[in-house]
């Protein structure tokens, strides 16, 4: 019985691999022999090889949500990047689409990461220091002057104010003549892994909460093709979590947007199959390979079994990957290339659908152009001369890396069960929960390297030069960046229609009190060429602000 | 009886960057270390520092900041504890920044920085170090003191 | 001390820690304070870890400020048995105030001594009561007794739970209700609220009541502000019921005798081990009663005796400078 199913799912699968058409004639080794496009067992007797793994692009997806993963098309390639003034980032995209690049990936600087004008007091020696400054409609059309909108995808790490960046984006592509349903990309837009990690927020979990929902519900609206919310573990591991708790806490945010997107009223199948997730990929080899295997097993059982999910893209776990920042060092950073190849690696063959790598000087300094370069190329390496992308889920069927899996899905259903009992993600974050369970894990750590538990080459083994940063260059990032940037945003605030952009904020604020979508006032607002501030500042008058919640 | 007075440390990270593992850690080991540690939280402002180092006489301040603002906020948190007679506390900490950058508020009066990658416990050394060197060239005060 | 009365912050902070760290120079220090000290009103907030007393202190401290009124607290948190360290992470919660002259934050770490401690936090607030703040208040976490009377020692004592609090209220109901004059069931859109309110009233039902006033039993979420102004109401009419039946002159008549019996011991204390001749014969004492010479309070007594001789032949117990 079990084995005509295992013989029927292997048709199926068969069958889709051949619609879609391979990348390359013909795959083979250095040596010339051929690559089977998957490894399988001989056969199913018990039922568990379908039960827990399936076919590639089949429930529940744990070797892969395509039928030819990367034989059909490789990963993307996308590279975070964004300094100083909207037009210095402008010339680096230019610069990088003409070079091939087809997705652009836009960094703010920490002002309008967390809603402030460039000219605010607490933006004081922040403006374009870690990202670009946009402040403003203006600044997002230098952003992509002379970019066509209409045939890129954008991904934009914003969280806080994403609704309101994500709204200037839509209306320069509406000055471009480009319409609202024809844009691609994504905004990351997960504010619970802000207040579990990253603490980049503005309001209360709960009014975040509803404005993320607004996004969701206008992009199945009005934006099919966009990626309204990227589910973030990054931030997470790189807060100091373990494999598990990224795994764990990142899901159960997925869920939390799910179940906030159902209680509005959307069907799952409207909006699930827009949802992304984001992954570190970080030193510990096959756990992390599992931790990718095991995300794509719980999120499709979820979707189906508690969501009631029929469209199998609201059961297909997509996913971004960014090798780990904090595992770079400082000391001999060129070390961090050699990284930064294997974690990358570790994404790969987890099955990510793109792909960040850092560059080796990020501990010190924003990336040079060369070491930009050079983590760019490492992706390269990995899909043009390994031959890791030519067969699928190549570790599937290692009794170490499904134990590994199964051991991760069974500790991130552990740690469901505590934040279902503490009244689900956002009452688990108001009491500190998740916070203190990554703080004590970041502080073991953070023993173990103290005691030479745990090594780091070149910092507590192996270790020789006694500066940090000798020989390479780094990037820096000249003070005119800050006033040239105060003095557009003063002209601009001169230039414009003053009562025009004070009616539409009343607009905001008045939304802010009701329950309807705000993504339309917002749209008007910067329409109206109000800075992002000033819509933050409406909404902060009706929903107020928030402090985290002691964590130790 | 006088008790011997812990060495009491604000941990803070100024502006507008979040990333606080660092700060947490190090605040985690500085009470390991037997030290009262205020923990300041988030997205303090240089005033907001010195603020809370005047009503929790602390001995020493330690920033952690990630964000490439450390040229503004070391200096101008400096300049403030001068202004208000806080002179004599210490001003430390780490994060991401240049060797050259580090030297450079060095110079400016601000304590030792640890980059990336660094000793934690040999920031928990340097701080008991620094409040005991201090305690000696003052007569009459506690283990670390502020009277 | 004038830098202090003259509002600055940089002394308060100062003449707080001479009086943490039990330095003599606190005696000459509170001395100078005396007549500038009672005009403040107390409050004591207690309650569980994770009820949200921060979060409350941050909620009422913004209302006190909006009715032009100033406030100071003092945040009493654990110091670790092991290390002698404490983490102290009240202000995160509290500091909305950021800037604002008004407000002055304290925080303490029990360090050992929670006798100690309860006189050293009754004296910061003496410094923030002289340093003019119109509005004291300390909060401890109500693990033990100990740290529920540090918070007792106040004109009106709020006990703060939530609706998870129920099983710490269970194991400890006794110290934690005696002292509440008003409760507060904070988180109160959660779940378990009104269980948890309910579970109060019956336990106030059982109790013999102490007198006039009986404690209220309010609900907030201080997280969003709300309930704040209910609390502060109740607050000043238990205030008014107490001057109207004089129990707030008894009650801080009361407190005093307790401090200055506490202090007459601490004094006492000090000067008998800051006398080098005690070091001494303690540890002959210690021989004595190892080698069955004598029993522990028989050489205890003569120590306390030698020490008496020694004192008047000195004109009297030193008081420290």
């Amino acid at each position: 019985m079990s084995q005509e199913a295992f013989e029927s799912a292997r048709r199926r699968w068969e069958a889709e691999l051949a619609r879609s058409g391979p990348r390359l004639p013909r795959f083979e080794t250095i040596s010339g022999t051929d690559v089977p496009a998957l490894g399988l067992p001989a056969g199913d007797p018990d039922g568990a090889y379908l039960d827990g793994l399936g076919f590639p692009g089949q429930f529940p997806y744990t070797r892969g949500i395509h039928p030819s993963l990367y034989r059909g098309r490789l990963w993307t390639m996308r590279q975070f990047a964004g300094f100083g003034t909207a037009a210095d980032t402008n010339a680096r995209y230019r610069y990088l689409l003409e070079h091939g690049q087809t997705g652009l990936s836009v960094a703010f600087d920490m002002p309008t990461l967390m809603g402030y004008d460039s000219d605010h007091p607490r933006a004081l020696g922040e403006v374009g220091k870690c990202g670009v400054a946009v402040a403003s409609l203006e600044d997002m059309e230098t952003l992509f002057e002379g970019i066509p909108v209409g045939e890129v995808s954008t991904s934009m790490t914003i969280n806080a104010p994403a609704a309101i960046v994500w709204a200037m984006y839509i209306a320069n592509a509406e000055k471009q003549g480009v319409p609202a349903a024809s844009l691609r990309g994504t905004i990351q837009n997960d504010i619970l892994k802000e207040y579990i990690a990253q603490k980049e927020w503005v309001f209360p979990p709960e009014a975040h909460m509803r404005l993320v929902v607004d996004t969701i519900e206008w992009a199945a609206r009005h934006l099919p093709l966009w990626h309204p919310v990227s589910i973030s573990g990054y931030h997470i591991r790189e807060a100091g979590s373990t494999a598990a708790q990224e795994l764990a806490y990142t899901l159960y945010d997925g869920f939390a947007y799910v179940e906030a997107a159902l209680a509005r009223g959307l069907g799952v199948d409207e909006f699930a199959p827009r949802l992304s997730f984001f992954f570190n990929a970080h030193s510990d080899f096959f756990e992390e390979v599992a931790k990718y295997r095991a995300a794509r097993r719980i999120w499709a059982r979820r979707m189906k079994g508690r969501y009631g999910a029929r469209d199998p893209r609201s059961m297909q776990l997509r996913f971004h990957a960014q090798t780990a920042g904090c595992s770079l060092t400082a000391q001999q950073p060129e070390n961090n290339v050699a990284r930064v190849a294997l974690q990358a690696l570790s994404a790969v063959l987890g099955g990510a659908q793109s792909l960040h790598t850092n560059s080796m000087d990020e501990t010190l300094a924003l990336p040079t152009e060369k070491a930009v370069t050079i983590a760019l190329r490492t992706q390269q390496v990995l899909a043009c001369e390994t031959g890791v992308a030519n067969t699928i889920d190549p570790l599937g069927g290692s009794w170490f890396v499904e134990r590994e899996t199964d051991r991760l899905e069974a500790e991130a259903e552990a740690i469901f069960i505590e934040l279902d009992r503490r009244g689900g993600m956002v009452r688990a974050i108001e009491d500190g929960y998740p916070q203190r369970e990554i703080g004590r894990a970041s502080y073991d750590y953070a023993r173990k390297l103290q005691r030479g538990e745990q090594v780091m080459v070149g910092v507590n083994r192996y270790a020789d030069s006694p500066a940090a940063g000798d020989g390479i260059p780094l990037l820096r990032i000249e003070p005119r960046v800050e006033t040239s940037q105060r003095e557009r945003l003063a002209a601009l605030r001169r230039r414009r229609d003053a009562a025009a952009a004070r009616r539409a904020l009343d607009r905001v604020r008045d939304g802010a009190r009701g329950h309807d979508n705000l993504m339309g006032p917002i749209l008007e607002a910067v329409r109206a060429y109000a800075t992002l501030g000033e819509v933050v500042d409406a909404m902060r008058e009706v929903f107020g602000t928030y402090r985290e919640p002691s964590v130790f | 009886m006088t008790e011997a007075r812990p060495i009491r440390v604000l941990v803070a990270k100024p502006g507008l960057d979040g990333h606080d593992r660092g700060a947490r850690v190090v605040a985690s080991a500085l009470r390991d270390a037997g030290m009262e540690v205020i923990y300041g939280g988030l997205w303090l402002s240089p005033e907001e520092i010195v603020t809370i180092a005047e009503q929790e006489d602390v001995d020493v301040i330690g920033l952690s900041s990630m964000n490439n603002a450390h040229m503004t906020v070391f200096p101008r948190t400096l300049e403030l504890l001068r202004e208000r007679g806080l002179g004599d506390v210490l001003l430390t900490g780490g994060g991401i920044m240049t060797a050259e950058d580090m030297e450079a508020l060095g110079r400016m009066g601000v304590g030792r920085l640890f980059g990336p990658g660094s000793d934690m416990d040999a920031f928990v050394e340097y701080i008991r170090r620094w409040c005991e060197t201090r305690a000696r060239g003052t007569e009459g005060r506690g283990t670390c003191p502020t009277a | 001390m004038q830098r202090l009365l003259a509002g600055e912050a940089r002394a308060a902070g100062r003449v707080i820690s001479l009086i943490e760290d039990r330095r003599p120079e606190r005696f000459a220090v509170l001395g100078a304070l005396a007549g500038r000290v009672g005009r403040a009103e107390r409050l004591g907030v207690t309650g569980p870890p994770g009820a949200g007393k921060s979060t409350l202190i941050n909620a009422m401290t913004r209302a006190l400020r909006a009715a032009g009124r100033t406030v100071g607290v003092v945040a009493v948190d654990p110091t670790s048995p092991y290390t002698g360290g404490a983490l102290l992470g009240d202000r995160v919660r509290m500091g909305e105030s950021g800037l604002d002259a008004g407000v002055f934050i304290r925080s303490m770490a029990t360090r050992g001594a929670l006798g100690g401690l309860a006189r050293a936090a009754e004296e910061a607030c003496d410094v923030l009561d002289a340093y003019g703040r119109d509005v004291v208040v300390i909060e401890t976490v109500g693990v033990g007794q100990s740290e529920v009377d540090v918070a007792r020692a106040a004109d009106c004592t709020l006990v703060v739970l939530s609706p998870e609090s129920g099983d710490q209220v269970q194991a400890m109901k006794a110290g934690l209700m005696e002292a509440a004059d008003v409760f507060v069931v904070n988180k109160a859109d959660r779940e378990g609220a009104d269980r948890m309110v309910a579970q109060v009233e019956e336990m106030l039902h059982l109790r013999a009541r102490r007198g006039a006033w009986e404690p209220p039993v309010l609900r907030s979420v201080a997280l969003k502000g709300e309930g704040v102004e209910a609390i502060l109401e109740a607050v000043a009419r238990h205030r008014r019921s107490e001057e109207e039946r004089g129990g707030l002159a008894a009650r801080r008549r009361g407190r005093l005798l307790a401090r200055l019996r506490a202090a007459v011991e601490e004094i006492h204390r000090e000067a008998i081990w800051a006398d080098p001749g005690s070091a001494l014969a303690l540890e002959g004492a210690a021989d004595r009663v190892a080698s069955g010479g004598a029993d522990l309070y028989g050489a205890a007594a003569g120590l306390f005796r030698s020490w008496l001789r020694r004192a008047a032949g000195l004109g009297g117990p030193p008081r420290g400078e």
